[in-house]
């Protein structure tokens, strides 16, 4: 017997969301019952939340808010050594920002690095995870453990493995590959490859990882009566598989798309600071180079303003298909 | 999905030849920093590099550990990995209860907010940050590395608890509080225990973050160096123009291992708790 009925479901009219918004649809007989402690709860919602606030207040509204203070004004070693105040700028950093062709160049090249990235991340993650649920233990046990490996691998080490692997004197890929003294890091394109290779190689595994466990949590039937009627694999993955597993595609493509704009290790090792002359640069590695190399730390709070308004928007876009699916928050 | 025994004989044969072939490719760049650090100097860098050793050696691991203070670097890595997973499970945890067990004004502004967090470019902040940790003195300690990190890691573990929290029955909650219990001795009992594995599958990525870490590092411990980490350690090694790539591997195997093992003790629970976070 349930003595729910006992305690009162809250005050009449409501503090908070349950008389907000749509009415909530409850799955199940436990979920419909009267809830003591929402509605209620007075402070000791804020007494959890407080250690986080403080945490996330100090340590991220804070540095926010400054970073955007810094990039309007004129900023350098003579203001951080005290030797000159800071005078205002306005968007003075930014005009100056925008006219550099070398910022527009290093946006598009941080836009379509990333996007590479996140496209082939999540092309061979998904393809993986289907493929792990069509073998036996032992294969499956040992790309698992692969993949695990290659995720633990702390991004420093990856970078200078991969480094070694494609040294054009002591490497083995070029000897196998046949390509004598090769130098992947040398041209643009082939060091933003290489680049390219070690972050797949380090972030499909998540992924992978994710949708596999998404799949096995997909009835067997239902992929078995789409077999029984004759779909092909991939006629399965799209029509079935897909749309069933879509938030969990959806949070796998917003994290390895926060990730891959954010590869600051990776370029930085493996391109030596961004590439002969800057042309392996992307945003993260400029914002650096200009704040911390050439103490210009205005300009890189500019760029790191950017680079936080390019994220938000994702996040907004992110947002919108949450809602569309219905998700509740 | 435990029985692939739909797919036609043939297909499962090459899928299976091909998971390995994978998993070989995926584990070779990880068998080749082993085997590197174990090589003699000479046979590194050799033109003709061969997948196997004749001559293992400790050279390189003599050189590493010969290093002044990389024990230290060692220690300081694992004690900030440490600080960031405590201290940021632990906060998570209350915070992730509040906004699933409770129903509050701002309740959803706030969970939109933790999302939004989650996009912020951390390395963006490093030169706020880096201001700020003057100001506080706290440029060269450890603190100016946990700090940071706890704060970069929360948002994330909190969106992924609050799967784990959702899916403890209130009817628990309900009976634990008719028997008696405390609100905190509910939490920490109760629901606690049954989120444990939540917490562990949020504890590998920031444990990962925090001993990733190369930027904050780099920019944040100038001067003194005994309070550096071990990618920094690595580092010492590695000269673009003339690398040691003996000492290069053999302090990357020493970096890398731990956070292997961390990830084999919880592999399991790490694929059913995403599973978990994400199916919610």
């Amino acid at each position: 017997m349930r003595s729910a009925p006992l305690v009162e479901r809250g005050a009449p009219g409501g503090v908070g969301g349950a008389v907000r918004g749509r009415p909530r649809v409850r799955r199940g007989l436990s979920r419909s019952s009267p809830r003591p402690y929402r509605g209620g709860g007075g402070w000791a919602p804020w007494l959890y939340l407080a250690p986080a606030l403080v945490v996330l207040g100090g340590l991220l509204l804070y540095p926010i808010y400054q970073l955007g203070l810094i990039s309007l004004f004129e900023y350098t070693q003579a203001q951080v050594s005290g030797g000159e105040p800071a005078t205002f700028q306005g968007v003075g950093n930014y005009a100056e920002l925008f006219g550099d062709a070398e910022f527009w160049r290093v946006l598009l090249a941080t836009v379509v690095f990333a996007a590479a990235c996140v496209v082939s991340t999540l092309a061979v993650g998904c393809a993986l995870a289907v493929l792990l649920t069509r073998v036996r233990a032992v294969p499956r046990l040992a790309l698992m453990l692969a993949a695990l490996g290659a995720w633990a691998t702390p991004a420093i080490t990856g970078s200078t493995v991969w480094l070694l692997l494609f040294d054009p004197d002591f490497g083995p890929v070029n000897r196998i590959l046949g390509l004598g003294d090769h130098s992947w890091t040398y041209g643009r394109y082939s060091a933003f490859f290489l680049v390219l290779l070690e972050v797949v190689w380090c972030s499909f595994p998540f992924v992978m990882v994710t949708v596999y466990a998404g799949i096995r949590s997909v009835p067997s039937e239902v992929l078995e009566a789409a077999a029984l009627d004759g779909a092909s694999q991939w006629r399965i993955w799209r029509s079935v598989l897909a749309p069933m597993l879509r938030p969990i595609l959806v949070v796998v493509t917003i994290q390895s798309i926060i990730w891959d704009f954010k590869v600051f290790t990776q370029i930085y090792v493996m391109t030596g600071g961004g590439g002969i002359a800057g042309q392996n640069l992307v945003l993260n590695v400029y914002a650096y180079q200009k704040a911390f190399a050439s103490s210009q730390y205005s300009l890189g709070s500019a760029i790191g303003v950017v680079m936080l308004v390019i994220l938000l928007v994702i996040t907004l876009v992110y947002l919108r298909l949450l809602r569309r699916q219905g998700e509740e928050l | 999905m435990n029985s692939p025994g739909f797919v036609r004989r043939p297909w499962r044969l090459a899928a299976e030849a091909s998971a390995l072939v994978i998993a070989a490719v995926v584990a070779f760049p990880l068998y080749w920093m082993v085997l590197s650090a174990f090589k003699p100097a000479g046979e590194i860098e050799s033109s003709e590099p061969r997948p196997w050793t004749l001559a293992p050696t400790l050279d390189s691991f003599r050189r590493v550990f010969g290093q002044q203070e990389f024990g230290r670097y060692f220690a300081n890595s694992l004690v900030v990995a440490c600080a960031v997973v405590v201290a940021s499970a632990l906060i998570a945890f209350l915070a992730a209860t509040a906004v699933t067990r409770f129903r509050f004004r701002f309740r959803t502004t706030l969970l939109i907010m933790f999302l939004v967090a989650q996009m912020v470019p951390v390395e963006a902040l490093t030169i706020p940050l880096f201001f700020q940790l003057r100001d506080l003195g706290q440029l060269n300690t450890l603190g100016a590395l946990i700090l940071p990190h706890i704060a970069f890691s929360l948002p994330f573990a909190i969106w992924m608890l609050r799967g784990f929290v959702k899916a403890v029955p209130e009817a628990l909650e309900e009976a634990a509080y008719l028997d008696g219990a405390s609100r905190s001795r509910f939490l920490w009992q109760i629901l606690f225990p049954l989120v444990f594995p939540g917490l562990v599958a949020t504890s590998v990525f920031s444990f990962i973050s925090a001993w990733n870490d190369f930027l904050f590092a780099k920019s944040f411990i100038i001067s003194d160096t005994s309070q550096s980490t071990l990618p920094m350690a690595l580092l010492v090694f590695y000269k673009p123009e003339d690398p040691d790539w003996g000492g290069v591997m053999a302090a990357s195997t020493v970096m890398t291992v731990p956070v292997l093992v961390f990830f084999v003790l919880v592999q399991r629970r790490l694929v059913s708790g995403l599973g978990g976070a994400v199916k919610d």
